[in-house]
């Protein structure tokens, strides 16, 4: 008889008025919002694969795609689609910029997580963000304008833009994002671990080496996984300080072009379905692909450090 | 007793050290962007008056002022944040609100990062696979904007599920208590606590927005129009592409003129993002809980 009772009063708090229904409705409209970003994430996919693939079954072969040096979309009697020259070029940028940034972030990320404190650390950090903030093409045309006649200068080099330039803007460019995530990594290490570590008289540095860098590790390797997508997958700045032209580098002045900066330059010159325009999406699946697995990396490498 | 032995005189002077060389380091970071800040004004700042904001490009593009770009970049940020806003927002209460612990959430996650981490260059092949061809807007504000939405999305989401979860648990829980929906309580108690701290995630989107070049290029934006843009399926002239056109396209360019649209391209994006700072940190001071 008891418990007849409650069912009724639970039925009974189940009222299907206007707020009932507004409930329902918006949980079903914020259901389909968080489901669209799977579902813009796979239309990029598809849309790029769409105008690309075909490319892979005419005049795509393998060899020469992956093996040869020679870039000649437009060439009328002998085409040639050979993307090797493009991935060394953006190899070559992305590796010197790497060398710069990530010293310096993980360096930067370090001094202001551990050493500085109050007003110097909010500062830097401000600062950092708007480093971050500055838009490629503006990188671009510093290194266009300000780095590339210095470079000359310094170097008694004919030509500023090549890898030097580019890498060193790439650098500057993807420094500040290491630095922020790397940052943030340092932080979540717990403050109990500084604090036993300073009981048992250990300095500062010794703390910070022997205790936070072993503990943040995975969280800097994604920091630096995600500055090389960055460098990797920037466009602007790399096509206006590379030099941009078809070259297997032998030292850090050559000229280069990168696989970005390629469908930037000639995507708007092609006719739409010809094979150089599907020669070009298919350096865009390409990208897409080694930019997914990069970022699903540095997920998998934070997730581990998470379980700890 | 306790008078320092030789071990901690040294250990006290490499913490010195590393401690300076750090700071060095960072100071290194810094001080090369402030110059090229200051070389920026002082090469760019002279040109810059009323009349360069507010004319056109005359000359074939090497005289005059920077108007239609100027007026199309506020288009274009403007129609992607109309459409953006609503679902980063939305996508955030989801993930804050909504959802739990489960393989959907995971995968709304992993897609968010990559939206974030896809090259700009990926998303302007999206743009014009998607929007200008099958879609059939052509090259346009409307099918650019909607580029750049996508783009920029994450960082909505983002900003808005920070704050989302910055709004402590007790607030909802007493809302429900009074016999609220879950919809009422997140209208009537959750965002508004957290509005703030969306609204500098808006700003921020807006300053990625109006410095983006690529995703553009080959959906929207053109090199130079004669006319300004009547509505959203029109071409437009932007700040970002003009200044890739003046610095590289263009023959003939007076020095400084690139200087003076870099130096309002960079003020445009660093007030937003300053902006966007300082309203956190106020928001910071007067949070009660």
């Amino acid at each position: 008889m008891n418990s007849d009772k409650k069912v009724l009063v639970c039925q009974d708090m189940d009222v299907r008025d206007s707020a009932w229904y507004w409930d329902k409705f918006f949980q079903i409209l914020m259901l389909v919002s968080g489901v669209s970003a799977i579902f813009l994430i796979i239309s990029i996919f598809f849309f790029i694969t769409k105008e690309g693939f075909s490319f892979f079954f005419e005049p795509f072969s393998f060899r020469e795609f992956f093996l040869s040096s020679v870039w000649r979309p437009t060439s009328l009697s002998n085409p040639s689609y050979g993307i090797l020259a493009l991935v060394i070029g953006t190899a070559s940028v992305t590796g010197f910029a790497m060398l710069l940034a990530v010293p310096f972030s993980l360096c930067a990320a370090i001094f202001i997580s551990e050493f500085a404190s109050g007003r110097v650390r909010e500062v830097l950090k401000v600062l950092v963000e708007l480093l971050a903030a500055i838009p490629s093409v503006v990188w671009g045309f510093i290194g266009l304008s300000i780095m590339n006649p210095l470079i000359i200068d310094l170097f008694d080099v004919p030509v500023g833009l090549g890898i030097l330039n580019s890498g060193i803007i790439l650098g500057l460019m993807a420094a500040p994002i290491m630095t922020t995530i790397a940052e943030d990594a340092l932080k979540a290490v717990p403050d109990h671990y500084r604090e036993a570590a300073e009981a048992l008289g250990a300095t500062k540095w010794q703390v910070t080496f022997r205790v936070v860098l072993p503990a943040a590790k995975n969280g800097l390797v994604a920091a630096i996984l995600l500055g090389i997508g960055r460098g990797f997958g920037e466009t602007m700045a790399v096509l206006m300080t590379s030099g941009h032209s078809i070259n297997l580098p032998t030292s850090p002045f050559d000229s280069v072009r990168a696989l970005t900066a390629t469908i930037a330059a000639e995507l708007g010159e092609t006719a739409v379905g010809s094979d150089h325009y599907r020669a070009l999406f298919t350096l865009g699946i390409l990208l897409f692909l080694v930019t997914f697995v990069i970022n699903l990396t540095a997920d998998i490498v934070v997730k581990g450090n998470k379980r700890h | 007793m306790f008078g320092s032995t030789q071990l901690n005189r040294r250990n006290h002077s490499v913490q010195k050290l590393v401690s300076i060389l750090f700071g060095v380091v960072t100071c290194l970071l810094v001080v090369p962007v402030l110059t090229i800040m200051t070389v920026l004004v002082y090469k760019g700042g002279p040109n810059i008056s009323f009349e360069f904001l507010f004319s056109a490009p005359t000359n074939g593009m090497t005289a005059g002022g920077i108007f239609p770009a100027l007026l199309g970049t506020i288009w274009l940020v403007v129609v992607a944040l109309i459409f953006s806003v609503p679902l980063g927002v939305a996508t955030a209460v989801y993930l804050s609100e909504y959802a739990s612990d489960t393989w959907l959430t995971r995968l709304i996650n992993l897609a968010i990062i990559n939206l974030a981490g896809v090259p700009s260059i990926v998303h302007a092949l999206f743009g014009l696979g998607a929007f200008v061809i099958f879609a059939g807007f052509g090259t346009s504000i409307l099918a650019a904007s909607l580029t750049l939405g996508i783009m920029t999305l994450p960082v909505v989401i983002v900003a808005t599920r920070e704050s989302l979860q910055a709004v402590p648990p007790e607030f909802r829980m007493a809302c429900w208590g009074m016999g609220a929906t879950r919809w009422q309580t997140i209208r009537k108690v959750v965002l508004p606590n957290a509005m703030s701290g969306i609204l500098t995630g808006v700003i921020l989107e807006v300053s990625r927005t109006a410095g983006e070049t690529a995703p553009i290029m080959f959906t929207g934006a053109a090199f130079f129009l004669p006319f300004l843009p009547q509505g959203i399926l029109d071409q437009t002239m932007a700040m970002s592409l003009h200044l890739f056109v003046v610095s590289t396209q263009v023959p003939g360019v007076p020095e400084t003129l690139p200087y003076s649209v870099a130096l309002v391209l960079v003020s445009m994006v660093l007030i937003m993002n300053a902006a966007s700072i300082v309203l956190r940190a106020y928001v910071r001071g007067q949070k009660k809980w």
